[in-house]
């Protein structure tokens, strides 16, 4: 198990290294150009010149890639050009913030979900499954932006209950993760109740009925743990999905994070910040799915020993 | 008598799928349950178990008694304490039946643990037990295995051994040795048969495989779309089988000291669920000795001997001893 | 002589009944009208409102929804249920041409991969799986930030956000389906690669690939309304769905409708047009296939 978590892991490297080609050439075929934000008016060519050579944006592509990735395994993003600042203190400072949200959003989505799947499975074709699945797939259709907009309206402009906006306190987060958890909780109650009803016909939970077991224990105890492999493995491969969530919510709700910071600098056509915040959640995608494989492994003793 | 079925019906939907079906197996005992797929014996099984409920299946006649207590109505609480306590079922199937994310061990020992109330050590100690007396080589050690590491005659036994587990009186087994290699169906069916003698409990065997039924049954129930054909001793359905079909069933064996081109099939096919005549002999169509009485009116069964027959025209009787001779 | 494939294909099926059985299920009637609506609204804008969508009259801002103006006026005192029914020329058109785009693309390009198979499909699955572990939005947001903002940057981005969904769901259809008899017996016959995919395979997966292609429509609107919200879709003058809402979200205190009535709009259809994608995959009888992909 340790040895695969660690194969697994060195094959995340070219991955990554991939990814992060991939960012950067994009990131420069980004138009408008980051010196012109910074050049006063009025400046010559040679200031532009000196500038576009402390940027290192004279280079060829291949050795500002380089230079720049190398820096990046260090822990070094470089500098932010238009805001001023090493852009690792920008993330730093935003990342908590994400991770806060996308954390809970995460947790709010996956138990909330999980049991709904798990009650419509249960309960298949009734008029509870319908009415759970129609809701949650009700839910998870409408615009991310706007629910937020209609829940600021009602809590926070009519009711007085919340924060309209902002970071400060814990009341602010409710918004933002009910906003996000609602489509989260679509996608893993659909999943899961999939799952449950695949599991729930297999030949296995027939034996344990003649057992005599508990059909509820059989369902949490034995349905469940089938029905949670797929289950798990989506959500991993979805964790990008949650982020992206929570890059629109940050906006909406005007709270620091990687969200609004990727938005303002893709505005100001900051590349160093763009550049990183898109590796990083770039990272983040990597890192769910390779989350995913191993909690399979951990849950799926067929799996372990394929692995051996 | 430990299990008495008497005229036991059975629909799914609307469809009637078993038609006043009577059997019984004592202490000791083997019953075989035969025929060919689709006349019903995993059907009659869940019946027995209460598991029918579970596919949409509603018991509309008869009964079933158990150890003097009646079952057909016997609400699903109840019957869940009985299941897997004094009446084992054996799923058809050992390479899907175990559940692959559990081990051998906590599989076998949820039985006692449900149902005797044992501890997490008493119960495995118990589990090694059975195992052990399976014969289950390094037992401790296969309780810690998952399903996928172990044979499927491992897994058979393993399925077992959960019937064991909390001392049923009364096991069910729905073809526990199809799924399996040839050697090892021998083995399996030798361990059933032994546990009848040593622990005098009832077996009820379900099978379409003639051989194992004269190997280990003492009984024998021969089911036919739904219904019963002929029922009886062993000994007697072999040597003088009454109903042609059990007579063309016994003519499927093949045997060593058969002539070449001597092995016979049954001509047609059993008749699907929907297609099941009411008032006829429902073999009549691919039996011989049918006349006009056999599509027309419903043979009820009799006594021959020692078995009852629901045939017409039986074999071996004054009418014509002659035809179909096996 | 031809070998033609099964005529329980789901082409045909969806052809013949499955559009005109949806419509007649309750939930699918009512869904399939709502659009019908949507769109008859937006292609006769101009005969249905007497306003200007670009008409401005500020003494007449941040009026409330009145009779004049049953979805009252914003901050420039526009007519906010003029400007919907333009927005939704921009925003439906933008969507669903986005969308044939991708579906197209995605169906050649997941349809190959999965007949051909080796290396090919491998690398088309390594790109498709690395883009689809993305989520949308982002891919959107980069692609828009290198074509810059407006419609053209839109189109692209939403069809590049969907093409692995597609290339997916097209691809596992035409890996199930290449060894049925029925495509084996056409190689048998000396039908060429080209024949067998075009005339066999994708006929056959048609079916839930288009369904797939309407839900998805429905999720295009959407983010086409976000990449609208952040200022990033069509500029303005022209109206569209979601820069209605970027230019109404500072207004929320003022005039609450402003936003409230688009997005109202963007969530109605989307509705509609997912209730009608279910009721269309219940009737075709394919919908644990396509939901769960």
């Amino acid at each position: 198990m340790l040895g695969f978590a660690i194969r697994r892991i060195l094959m995340l490297v070219p991955v990554f290294l991939a990814v992060s080609v991939i960012i950067f050439l994009m990131i420069h075929m980004l138009p408008g150009d980051p010196i012109d934000n910074l050049l006063r008016i009025g400046a010559g060519p040679d200031q532009r010149a000196a500038l576009t050579e402390k940027y290192g944006l004279d280079r060829p592509l291949y050795e500002q890639y380089l230079y720049w990735i190398g820096n990046v395994v260090q822990g070094d993003f470089g500098n932010a050009i238009v805001q001023r600042r090493p852009v690792a203190s920008l993330i730093g400072q935003a990342l908590p913030y994400s991770l806060t949200l996308g954390g809970l959003a995460l947790l709010v989505s996956t138990v909330l979900g999980i049991t709904v799947g798990i009650i419509a499975a249960s309960f298949k074709g009734s008029w509870l499954d319908q009415g759970l699945m129609g809701g949650v797939l009700f839910g998870s259709m409408l615009p991310n932006f706007w629910i937020g907009l209609l829940l600021i309206l009602v809590f926070s402009v009519s009711l007085g209950w919340t924060p309209v906006s902002g970071a400060r306190g814990w009341e602010s987060l409710i918004l933002p993760v009910v906003t996000i958890g609602l489509g989260g909780t679509a996608l893993v109650a659909r999943v899961t109740r999939v799952a449950m009803i695949d599991a729930q016909g297999r030949d296995f939970v027939m034996l344990l009925h003649a057992k005599g077991v508990h059909p509820v224990v059989i369902q949490l105890r034995h349905v469940l743990r089938h029905a949670l492999i797929p289950v798990v493995t989506i959500l991993a491969l979805r964790i990008g999905w949650i982020l992206g969530g929570a890059v629109t919510v940050e906006v909406v709700f005007a709270r620091p994070g990687l969200g609004s910071l990727l938005i303002k600098s893709l505005n100001q056509h900051d590349y160093p910040v763009v550049q990183a915040s898109l590796l990083i959640l770039a990272m983040a995608v990597l890192l769910g799915t390779l989350l995913g494989d191993l909690l399979q492994a951990a849950m799926d003793p067929r799996i372990r020993d394929n692995l051996k | 008598m430990l299990m008495e079925v008497k005229e036991l019906s059975l629909s799914i939907g609307k469809v009637a799928l078993l038609d006043r079906v009577s059997f019984s197996v004592d202490r000791g005992q083997v019953l075989g349950l035969v025929g060919e797929s689709g006349s019903g014996k995993s059907l009659t099984a869940l019946a027995l178990t209460g598991l029918v409920r579970r596919i949409g299946g509603r018991i509309t006649g008869g009964s079933i008694a158990f150890d003097g207590q009646e079952l057909s109505d016997l609400p699903e609480p109840a019957y869940r304490k009985l299941r897997g306590k004094r009446i084992a079922f054996i799923t058809q199937n050992p390479m899907s039946a175990l559940d692959a994310l559990k081990t051998i061990g906590d599989q076998v020992d949820q039985v006692s643990r449900l149902h005797l109330g044992l501890s997490r050590k008493a119960a495995r100690a118990h589990t090694v037990d059975i195992l052990t007396r399976l014969r289950i080589p390094e037992a401790a050690t296969v309780a810690r295995a998952y399903p996928h590491q172990l044979s499927g005659g491992m897994k058979q036994r393993v399925v077992i051994a959960m019937a064991l587990a909390a001392d049923a009186d009364l096991i069910i087994a729905d073809e526990p040795t199809t799924a399996l290699d040839v050697t090892v169906q021998a083995q399996i069916v030798m361990i059933l048969s032994e546990l009848v003698r040593k622990r005098n409990i009832g077996l009820i065997l379900i099978t379409h495989d003639m051989g194992v039924v004269a190997q280990i049954c003492d009984k024998v129930c021969v089911l036919y779309a739904g219904r019963v054909a002929e029922s009886g001793p062993v000994g007697q359905l072999f040597d003088t089988p009454r109903h042609p079909y059990s007579a063309a069933l016994i003519g499927c064996i093949p045997r060593e000291c058969m002539a070449p081109g001597a092995l016979k099939g049954i001509p047609g096919t059993v008749p699907s669920a929907l297609n099941y005549g009411a008032e006829c002999c429902r073999f009549a169509s691919r039996c011989a000795r049918a006349d006009a009485l056999c599509h027309t009116t419903r043979p009820l069964p009799h006594s021959q001997g020692a078995a009852l027959v629901a045939c017409h025209h039986p074999q071996g009787t004054a009418a014509q001893p002659e035809a179909l001779d096996v | 002589m031809t070998v033609t494939a099964p005529v329980s294909g789901l082409l045909p099926a969806l052809r013949r009944s499955a559009p005109v059985q949806a419509l007649a299920s309750w939930k699918g009637g009512v869904a399939g009208t709502f659009l019908i609506l949507v769109v008859l609204g937006a292609l006769f804008a101009p005969w249905l409102t007497p306003y200007g969508f670009d008409v401005q009259n500020l003494p007449g801002a941040f009026q409330a929804p009145n009779l004049s103006h049953p979805m009252g006026t914003d901050e420039f005192g526009r007519d906010v249920l003029t400007r919907i029914l333009y927005g939704a020329r921009t925003s439906l058109s933008v969507s669903a041409v986005a969308i044939a785009i991708s579906l197209f693309c995605g169906m050649v390009l997941g349809a190959s991969a999965g007949y051909f198979g080796g290396r090919f499909d491998r690398a088309v699955m390594v790109v498709v799986d690395l883009t689809w572990a993305f989520p949308e939005i982002l891919v959107a947001l980069m692609l828009v930030a290198i074509i810059g903002p407006g419609t053209t940057g839109t189109l692209v981005a939403i069809c590049v956000a969907y093409l692995a969904q597609f290339t997916r769901l097209t691809r596992a259809q035409v890996m199930a389906l290449k060894s049925e008899t029925f495509v084996e017996a056409a190689r048998g016959m000396g039908a060429s690669n080209a024949a067998i995919l075009f005339r066999h395979l994708l006929p056959n997966c048609l079916g839930p690939v288009l369904v797939a292609g309407m839900l998805a429509t429905g999720d295009a609107i959407i983010l086409e309304a976000t990449l609208g919200f952040f200022g990033l879709g069509a500029q303005p003058p022209t109206p569209s769905w979601g820069g209605m809402m970027s230019s109404g979200s500072g207004l929320l205190f003022k005039g609450p409708w402003i936003i409230m009535f688009p997005g109202l709009c963007i969530a109605l259809t989307v509705v509609a047009i997912n209730m009608f994608g279910d009721a269309l995959l219940h009737k075709l009888d394919v919908r644990e296939r396509v939901r769960t992909a």
